[in-house]
């Protein structure tokens, strides 16, 4: 979309991490992803590429060692504050309830503790934990805890959506709910989402966009796939689709000699 | 297991009984019956004493004076160990900065202070308080510390990104976790505000239960002795039994052994 601002713009992105004992690891160069407002775009590499970083930078933990950031056109410095980050490891705070955790960034802006409380409950219900709302992370499972950061950080209604693997605690059947659940929230006020997994699947049947990375060292994006599939979608239905089926062949082809090398090199 | 911890018990102090009674055994190790009973009291004498002390109401007041300064001590110095160790461990210019006097005034033996805060504050609860603070300080701040340390990197990044403003990360990340560090040295930091109390009373005061010990001591009354030790036992197992009714409320979020039913 020419002349539109991205509402994420990552521009010859490298990340070089180095160790105390000075090893340097390029985890990830010459990366660009653009996102357009509410455009929904997935992530797929293999294990250990540098998906989590690349996100990290986008959400402003990570200074990339070369590169520039733009938010909606601006410059990143510091935290993204559009942003809403979905955390691949737990980040629950562990001394709040469900329900706490949820309202904490409402709680941190200001809005009333009666109200928060409110809508509170309501997310605890669309994320279908209704009546767990006083349990302490500890006493729910790594499936719940997912659902209950996925709740604490659409709460907040960000501008732009960051996840990383979201749903890869979850069963089958949950995590179909789940990603049509997301599907809906999502198209009911379109958000700009960057979406990262291991599974192309679930890439393909919830994104207009799949950006396919290089295995690591020196990740880099090595294909991108619109995904024309029509809207709104079911994500089990859509997979029998043919035109899925097209695609995620393709797509697949492109992966195999990434994950093939990727495997070979970690076997070493 | 209770019956026979009691069973332990009693036979203990049957055993105490016969070994210090002028009467019942022959002398085997002092040349004088009354001798042993000189030395180590007499269990009957001692339960005698307890039961005076309880029933005129004479220990009521030292009781109260040295549970006050326990629990001044406890609280004036989780106050300064939690404020301490929150600024210590967040600010690296005053960690590096006063590191070594902390590292130097926690290897001094604090004891020895005692007659030097009876000079300052003179020999009321004051000086017992500040001697119990000093042992407190620094079990408090040192966990502390260590509890802002621990506190998860992904935990404190996310607070960040759902809007947390420095205060608000204080208040909601780091003082939650330096707190559970803090009750999970409760029970050592009470003990040792308890300490501090009777050690004070017992160098120098008028009040308290150390007190009374030092001065059943100064008659040779050793029936007294152990009545007071008594006294002082059971009350720390009081102080040390409300202190797991405190932390089960206050730590309800952190996961526990054995949280299953069993049928
Ligand atoms: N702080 C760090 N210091 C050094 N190396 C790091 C650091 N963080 C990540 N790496 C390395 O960067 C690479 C990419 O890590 P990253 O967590 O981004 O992978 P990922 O694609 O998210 O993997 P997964 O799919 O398993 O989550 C890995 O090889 C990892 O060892
Ligand atoms: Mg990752």
């Amino acid at each position: 979309m020419p002349g539109e601002v991205s509402a994420l713009a990552l521009e010859n992105i490298r990340v070089t991490f180095v160790s105390q004992d000075g090893a340097r690891y390029t985890a990830i160069r010459d990366t660009t992803l653009r996102v357009a407002p509410g455009e929904f775009v997935s992530v797929v590499g293999p294990t250990g590429c540098g998906k989590s970083t690349l996100l990290n930078v986008a959400v402003g933990l990570l200074q990339p060692s070369s590169g520039d950031i733009r938010v909606f056109g601006q410059p990143l410095s510091g935290l993204n504050r559009k942003a809403g980050y979905l955390f691949q490891s737990d980040a629950l705070m562990p001394w709040r309830t469900a329900l706490d955790n949820i309202t904490a960034g409402l709680e941190f802006r200001g809005v009333e503790a009666h109200e928060a409380k409110r809508q509170g409950e309501g997310w605890l219900q669309r994320v279908g934990l209704a009546g767990f709302g006083d349990r302490y992370p500890h006493q729910l499972s790594g499936g719940m805890r997912k659902r209950v950061a996925l709740a604490q950080t659409l709460i907040l209604d960000p501008q732009l959506i960051l996840m990383d693997e979201p749903f890869s605690a979850l069963d089958i059947q949950t995590r179909h709910l789940m990603e049509n659940e997301l599907l809906e929230i999502w198209s009911a006020n379109r958000k700009s989402v960057v979406f990262i997994t291991h599974d192309l699947e679930e890439a393909i049947s919830l994104s207009d966009r799949v950006v396919i990375l290089s295995a690591g060292p020196e990740a880099h994006p090595i294909g991108e796939f619109e995904i024309d599939l029509p809207r709104p979608r079911d994500v089990a239905e859509v997979r029998l689709m043919p035109r899925f089926i097209e695609l995620h062949t393709r797509i697949w082809h492109a992966m195999k000699a990434e994950v093939l090398k990727s495997y070979a090199q970690h076997k070493q | 297991m209770r019956l026979r911890q009691l069973a332990l018990f009693a036979a203990l102090m049957a055993i105490w009984y016969v070994a210090t009674s002028p009467t019942l055994l022959p002398p085997i190790y002092f040349d004088n019956p009354d001798k042993a009973a000189f030395f180590f009291g007499e269990p009957l004498k001692v339960l005698e004493q307890m039961w005076i002390w309880f029933s005129s109401g004479a220990i009521y007041p030292h009781l109260w004076v040295t549970l006050v300064e326990t629990v001044l001590a406890f609280l004036v110095g989780t106050v300064l160990g939690l404020v301490m160790g929150l600024w210590l461990a967040l600010s690296t210019t005053a960690s590096a900065l006063l590191d070594p006097y902390i590292k130097a005034l926690n290897s001094m033996p604090r004891v020895i202070l005692a007659p030097i805060f009876g000079v300052w504050f003179g020999l009321d609860i004051a000086s017992k308080v500040a001697l119990g603070v000093t042992l407190v300080f620094f079990i408090v701040f040192f966990n502390v510390y260590q509890g802002v340390r621990e506190v998860s990197y992904t935990v404190l990044a996310n607070a960040r990104i759902l809007g947390a403003s420095d205060r608000q990360l204080l208040r909601h990340v780091y003082v939650p976790s330096a707190m559970s560090w803090v009750f999970a040295s409760l029970h050592n930091s009470v003990g040792l505000a308890f300490v501090g109390a009777v050690v004070g009373e017992y160098l120098g005061s008028s009040r308290g239960v150390g007190y009374l010990i030092l001065q059943a001591e100064g008659t040779f009354d050793i029936n007294a002795v152990f009545a007071g030790i008594v006294v002082l036992t059971v009350f720390a197992l009081l102080l040390d039994w409300m202190v797991t009714l405190a932390e089960r409320r206050l730590l309800v979020w952190q996961p526990r052994g054995g949280e299953t039913e069993k049928i």
